[in-house]
């Protein structure tokens, strides 16, 4: 078990180091210059032009660049965002907390309704219930999560008045205001985009759960408990569910790309001050020192999950073979 | 009848795969069609009077900001966001396929290698991807924005393709092509590709969905298809401006996008039940 688990530790560093050397690499095939967005208001003199090549070491040999990126990502120094003026790593750490408030409460309701939803379906498989569940997980994962968004911020936020559609607290209410009030304020400005980001990527523990719980109910000690007279619902839950509950958190590993994806339109539409509203403008604002630092971020995360994913997994189901 | 044809067969005797056909050609034709019987999608008929109408006779979806007909806007968004869509994937499969049969047949370090790599791209989610390149590179023209989403969606083909091979080459036959002294050429390509043509087809048919919705999130972040050209995710980037004012202005798009998406999506599901019963 120990050296599985090196193993596998050390085979998500590897993964993590190749795509750090992949992110550098995509950057910097791409033609045109990281600099022609500052002179887009007013024009620089080479004088300007050449101090800020030297600032973000643009005319450095790309060997020195990489190896500076490189060192960088281990001491934790990503470079200067061009558009904010302030260290990479900086903006990065201020923004976190939002995302992790707004990516838990999603994670929470996706799978405490997708995994509720799921079950239903399974123990009413071919009915309409179960088409409708499948048709309408399926739309929402059809569903742009931007226009979501903008469709539940018009209608719940604007026309029904009854949620905040921008931001994460009211500006309005004192700093200095019981704890209670800020906490129902920030609640209130969660609910729309944790509701989006839950909508657009419910489909999947859906389908999982449904599909999981299926092949339990077909084993025979299923049988032996409905013949022992155990009622229904106990032995969807107790029995059936527990084993059936596994496979969906594999799924985990798989779904995180789809949040921090989802995350960066969703938190630009509801003006969320976290990672993703700062990757959408730091792509838009053309500032690639601050979307290498999002990247790597992203990436850091999706191995760390699937990691984790693996871990649980073998913690948890005694039938895994450490090979 | 060829095993492909077989399961596209049994997809279309399935409700939901002759449901997202039948969908799908309609927005096709529409697509195809409608922009030669709707005007210019670019004209701003007159500037003032005509800004954010709502549908009516003249404009049955209303009209935008800049006072351009929605539907023909919409019409002429369908048919660049399903060609980008369409040759992106294309694109994808192809390189995935290869990859996928190189590694899998000739294994060892370029499988290693190849591998490796597959795992490592994978990690970065594949909007940050494309981010990082379009973050430098400004006004993308439309064509490279296809070789750039194609460039980025093979990952998992790949993969796939080579889990495949990897089954297939140990088969009977295989080894039975082997010793009959059959090239490397004419055993992947008439032995394993055909074999792996059937999950190929699921993956390219839902990487159709999952890129109309990647093109949209670019053209509404103002990083895909460029202005004036119609896009549904830019188109739904300008209303976003105009919520209040004209609602309809990016609800149309959206539709649109969601339309196809479950279309292509519910066809994809049936042709995967369709070439492995066993997950239905």
């Amino acid at each position: 078990m120990t050296r599985w688990l090196w193993r596998r530790v050390l085979q998500a560093v590897g993964t993590f180091a190749i795509a750090v050397v992949l992110m550098f690499v995509l950057m910097r095939l791409a033609p045109g210059d990281p600099l022609s967005r500052l002179q887009e208001g007013r024009p620089m003199s080479p004088a300007e032009v050449e101090h800020l090549r030297r600032l973000y070491r643009l005319d450095q040999p790309i060997s020195a660049q990489f190896a500076e990126f490189v060192g960088g990502v281990f001491t934790g120094d990503l470079g200067t965002s061009i558009e904010h003026g302030l260290p990479v790593t900086t903006l990065l750490a201020s923004r976190l907390p939002a995302t992790l408030l707004l990516g838990g409460a999603a994670i929470l309701l996706n799978f405490t309704l997708g995994l509720w939803l799921g079950v239903r379906q399974a123990v009413r498989r071919g009915s309409r219930e179960d088409r409708t569940l499948t048709l309408l997980s399926l739309a929402g994962y059809a569903t742009p999560s931007f226009w979501l968004a903008l469709v539940l911020a018009w209608l719940v936020g604007i026309r029904l008045g009854w949620l905040p559609v921008a931001g994460m607290r009211d500006p309005l209410l004192a700093p200095d205001a019981p704890w209670l009030a800020r906490a129902l304020d920030m609640a209130a400005h969660l609910v729309l985009p944790a509701l989006t980001l839950s909508i657009v990527t419910i489909a999947g523990t859906m389908r999982y759960q449904r599909n999981a719980l299926l092949e339990v109910l077909r084993l025979p000690y299923i049988g032996t408990a409905r013949a022992k007279g155990i009622p229904e619902i106990s032995v969807v839950w107790r029995h059936a569910w527990r084993n059936a509950v596994f496979p969906v958190i594999t799924l985990f590993g798989l779904w995180l790309p789809l949040l921090v994806t989802g995350s960066v339109f969703v938190e630009m539409v509801f003006a969320w001050p976290g990672l993703g509203s700062l990757a959408a403008t730091a792509a838009s604002s053309r500032d690639y020192p601050l979307v290498m630092g999002a990247a790597l971020l992203a990436a850091g995360l999706v191995v760390t999950a699937s990691l984790l994913t693996d871990l649980a997994y073998a913690l948890l189901d005694p039938r895994v073979r450490y090979s | 009848m060829s095993p492909l044809g077989d399961a596209l067969a049994r997809a279309w005797r399935d409700a939901r795969g002759r449901t997202g056909a039948l969908i799908l050609a309609a927005v096709a034709v529409g697509a195809a069609v409608g922009p030669l019987f709707l005007p210019d999608p670019l004209a701003q008929p007159c500037v003032l009077t005509c800004r954010n109408l709502p549908p009516s006779l003249d404009h049955p979806l209303g009209t935008d900001d800049l006072s351009r007909d929605i539907l023909a806007r919409v019409a002429t968004g369908g048919r660049i966001s399903l060609s980008v869509a369409l040759l992106a994937v294309a694109l994808s499969v192809t390189l995935g396929a290869v990859t996928g049969l190189v590694a899998g047949y000739l294994g060892g370090a370029v499988d290693t290698v190849l591998m490796r790599l597959v795992d490592a791209a994978l990690a970065i989610p594949r909007l940050f991807l494309l981010l990082l390149v379009l973050a430098v590179w400004e006004q993308v023209p439309v064509a490279v924005l296809v070789l750039l989403i194609g460039a980025t969606g093979w990952f998992g083909t790949g993969r796939l393709v080579r889990g495949e091979v990897l089954r297939v080459r140990e088969e009977a036959y295989v080894r039975a092509a082997e010793a009959l002294g059959g090239s490397r050429r004419r055993i992947i390509f008439r032995h394993l590709l055909p074999n792996t043509a059937g999950p190929l087809l699921v993956a390219a048919t839902l990487g159709v969905g999952d890129v109309i919705l990647l093109e949209a999130g670019l053209s509404f972040l103002g990083l895909g298809v460029q202005p004036p050209t119609p896009s549904w995710g830019g188109m739904i980037l300008d209303a976003k401006s105009v919520l209040v004012a004209a609602p309809w202005a990016g609800l149309f798009p959206g539709l649109a996008i969601v339309t196809t998406v479950l279309a292509v999506n519910l066809f994809g599901d049936a042709l995967r039940d369709a070439v492995d019963p066993r997950g239905a």
